[in-house]
């Protein structure tokens, strides 16, 4: 199974959520993850959703979320071509004792420290989810009480623009 | 794959426009419009939601429609009480609307429109809408939701109807700003009937019927998201043509689509250029006609040997409007092995779904067919036009030797068969034949000679049992001046016969057929195939030498429906002509024929085509070579 990313436009109005997710959901696909935000364009959203899957099959749920009234427009973006980030925070225990290693840990993975306690951090980080995964297991030994992380966000590279060219055809 | 070009609404048949009513301003567009209807223009007025439901309706041109009112749809049974344009047909349970609301779409092509409240009478609306997309039929549920303020509150009679239908709905709205009700109908409508056929919800909160609005029409179609490609890619096109003109073994493999798409004649035109066996699929009966002589039969799990076998032994199908179901296929990886696939399908997404094709088109056939029609002419005029006699003598020898047939059951009592059979030839090409689903299904669907489209209707794809009643009913109001025959059996016609008191009390005269085996046939006939003849829980006891609960033919008679029963062979034709004679009211035949009838021919499911039983244990002969 390979990974995909896909970029899904969409039209912002309720149930467009659920009837993306389920429409995976009812053709048997797995989501890795998936992220959704308002575009440059009111009243489109854009979905940025990661699926394992092979080819054919890929094609197959594609044409099938393009036969959902409102979805605008799906690429898929492949990792060369694109830019793909995920967004994490960490809450990882730090006392005085370890308070600096854990920072320094931070900065070496371009991270910043979003939030003090006597006995914690919150640590923001942004990149790959190799370069995050790569951060948590640094982080790990010093005792990390809570992650939360957004799915992937994704988008081409050079001027080009994905609404631009959905809505022009449309 | 969304670059086509813009919608066209005139896939399906063409509405002549209305004549203008006094006072009111009518518009000759010159752009075809995406709203459907007369093409009035109303200037802005005031009115309530509920009215502005009814005058929509009626600005899209709808004549007929079939529901039953309940508190959260209420406001709007008010204003349709006083419309002189619609005409409410008031059934006794939702799913006869909408099986009733399929029907009259599958008959007319336009878009069927069912109605009903909140929660359980929109729940009760399910099967249908699940039958109508399923099947690609264009349909239009609106159905009440309690007050937007109440929505997710576990209210009286509330269900999340838009949530439970959306995965069996082309799209599905809940509508909470009276404002937006012109426009949602439109789109819906819009969406319904165009592009593949389906169906589409919309779902109505309480105040928004109660609501304060401005009603103007036309209203501004807007989904940027909905994009239909309806010419043929021509490229693809001619690689098709080049395909066709290099075959020595086509078939045109023929589905529901080419009907949706009101393409019958460029069908016939193609096929008699090209001269090759032509099958259609249960969907697609009556398309292509059955008298002509290229036309092999039905294929499928209980298709006819030439058809099925036509199929098999192919090199090349030329699939128009059909979608490689698993009853058409069997068993996926043995299906036409040495086919090449030309698919031509206006949904995308059927392509390659399958089967991978060869050559797909995404397009609508009735433009596809045509642009085939010349490119095909054109690799002809290069002199490349293929002797497929070879192709013919093996497709002949084998509907000579297996035509679709039946043996005279043991037990003395009537063949179902045979009873179908003389309903199709004393009825004729111009009725029009429901069935329900099961045996009686596929012997009406194999023993009726179809020579016209719109004449035959059955749920394919759900095989919903209860469909042929309110189905037929629902043709009827679409076709009245047509003999509307439900081809029933015992157990479907208990599901839904409650609107014969539809029929009777509003005039609509149909003729059921109840092939009374006293079982749920279909299911007998695999336990006697595949349980070693155990039947568990499919005795109706409705049938011959049975206590008869229900007697149909008493039950007729409760309804007002008039009630014959035919029980012997000698009686059958007097009885069909005395239904036949019949007109002023439902006429119910209890038809009591024998429970161990079996449809043949027959692919046990799980195995290839290539091992198509023609009766219990026997396969056909093969020749050596062809």
């Amino acid at each position: 199974m390979t990974r995909h990313t896909l970029s899904v436009l969409v039209e912002d109005v309720p149930g467009v959520l659920t009837r993306v997710a389920s429409l995976f959901a009812r053709r048997a696909f797995n989501i890795n993850s998936l992220a959704v935000g308002p575009t440059e364009i009111p009243g489109m959203s854009r979905m940025t959703v990661v699926v394992e899957a092979e080819g054919d099959l890929l094609e197959q749920v594609t044409k099938q979320l393009n036969k959902l009234i409102n979805v605008i427009k799906i690429v898929e973006l492949t990792s060369e071509q694109s830019v793909q980030r995920d967004h994490i925070l960490v809450k990882v225990r730090a006392d005085a004792a370890t308070r600096l290693q854990v920072t320094q840990a931070a900065d070496l993975f371009r991270a910043s420290v979003v939030d003090v306690s006597t006995d914690s951090l919150i640590i923001e980080a942004t990149g790959t989810p190799e370069k995050l995964s790569a951060l948590l297991s640094v982080l790990e030994p010093f005792g990390v009480r809570e992650i939360v992380q957004s799915g992937t966000l994704a988008i081409s590279r050079g001027a080009k623009s994905m609404s631009d060219r959905a809505l022009r055809s449309a | 794959m969304s670059k086509g070009s813009p919608i066209s609404p005139a896939l399906m048949a063409a509405r002549p426009a209305a004549p203008a009513a006094p006072g009111r301003d009518t518009a000759h567009a010159v752009q075809v419009s995406a709203v459907r209807g007369p093409n009035n223009v109303v200037p802005p007025t005031e009115m309530l939601g509920s009215s502005a439901i009814v005058r929509s309706l009626e600005e899209l041109g709808v004549d007929d429609i079939f529901g039953l009112p309940g508190g959260a749809i209420l406001p709007t049974y008010d204003p349709l009480m006083a419309s002189t344009k619609l005409r409410h047909i008031l059934v006794r349970h939702e799913q006869g609307a909408g099986h009733a609301a399929q029907g009259y779409a599958m008959v007319t092509g336009r878009p069927g429109v069912c109605i009903a409240t909140s929660g359980p009478g929109a729940t009760n609306l399910v099967t249908a809408i699940a039958d109508a997309h399923m099947d690609s039929v264009p349909l239009v549920a609106i159905t009440g939701q309690v007050a937007s303020a109440v929505i997710g509150s576990d209210a009286f009679q509330e269900a999340d109807i838009v949530g439970i239908t959306m995965p069996i709905t082309k799209h599905s709205y809940l509508v909470t700003n009276a404002n937006d009700i012109p426009r949602v109908l439109a789109e819906a409508f819009h969406i319904a009937s165009t592009g593949r056929p389906g169906p589409v919800l919309v779902d109505i909160a309480k105040d928004a019927q109660q609501g304060k609005m401005t009603f103007s029409w036309p209203p501004k179609i807007d989904i940027p998201g909905y994009r239909t490609v309806v010419r043929g890619h021509s490229k693809q096109v001619r690689e098709a043509a080049r395909l066709i003109a290099g075959s020595t073994r086509p078939v045109f493999y023929v589905g529901g689509g080419v009907i949706k798409a009101h393409a019958a004649a460029e069908l016939k035109e193609l096929a008699e250029l090209v001269g090759a066996p032509v099958v259609t699929t249960l969907m697609a009966r009556g398309v292509f006609p059955d008298s002509h002589p290229q036309h092999v039969g039905m294929p499928g799990m209980h298709g006819s040997v030439s058809a099925v076998t036509a199929l098999q032994q192919s090199d090349l199908l030329i699939t128009l409007g059909a979608r490689f179901d698993d009853r058409v296929t069997g068993v996926l990886s043995s299906f036409a092995p040495g086919a090449k696939v030309i698919h031509a399908d206006i949904d995308p997404a059927e392509i390659s779904k399958n089967r991978t094709a060869d050559v797909p088109i995404v397009g609508s056939v009735k433009e596809i067919i045509p642009e085939l029609i010349s490119a095909v002419r054109e690799q002809y005029d290069g002199g490349a036009a293929p002797d497929i006699s070879a192709w013919w003598n093996t497709i002949n020898r084998l509907r000579e030797t297996y035509p679709i047939g039946f043996t005279q059951p043991d037990d003395g009592l009537s063949a179902p068969q045979q009873v179908i059979k003389r309903i199709g030839e004393l009825t004729g090409p111009e009725g029009v034949y429901v069935a329900g689903v099961g045996q009686h299904q596929m012997w009406a669907a194999q023993f009726i000679q179809y020579e016209r489209p719109h004449a035959w209707l059955n749920s394919g794809g759900l095989g919903t049992m209860g469909y042929s009643v309110p189905a037929a009913m629902g043709a009827k109001v679409g076709n009245p001046d047509r003999v509307v025959w439900a081809i029933d059996g015992d157990g479907c016609f208990q599901m839904t016969n409650q609107e014969l008191a539809t029929c009777v009390i509003n005039n609509i005269p149909i003729k059921v057929a109840v092939i009374n085996n006293s079982s749920l046939g279909m299911v007998r006939q695999w336990q006697t195939l595949f349980y070693e003849g155990r039947y568990s829980n499919t005795d109706l006891n409705t049938g011959h030498d049975t206590v008869r609960v229900p007697d149909f033919v008493k039950l007729a008679d409760a309804y007002g429906c008039a009630g014959l029963r035919c029980e012997r062979d000698e009686d059958i034709d007097a009885t069909i002509k005395q239904a036949l004679a019949i007109n002023d009211r439902p006429v119910v035949v209890d038809f009591v024929v024998s429970r161990d009838s079996m449809v043949w021919p027959m692919v046990p499911a799980g195995v290839s085509n290539d091992l198509i039983q023609i009766a219990r244990n026997m396969t056909p002969v093969w020749e050596q070579e062809d």
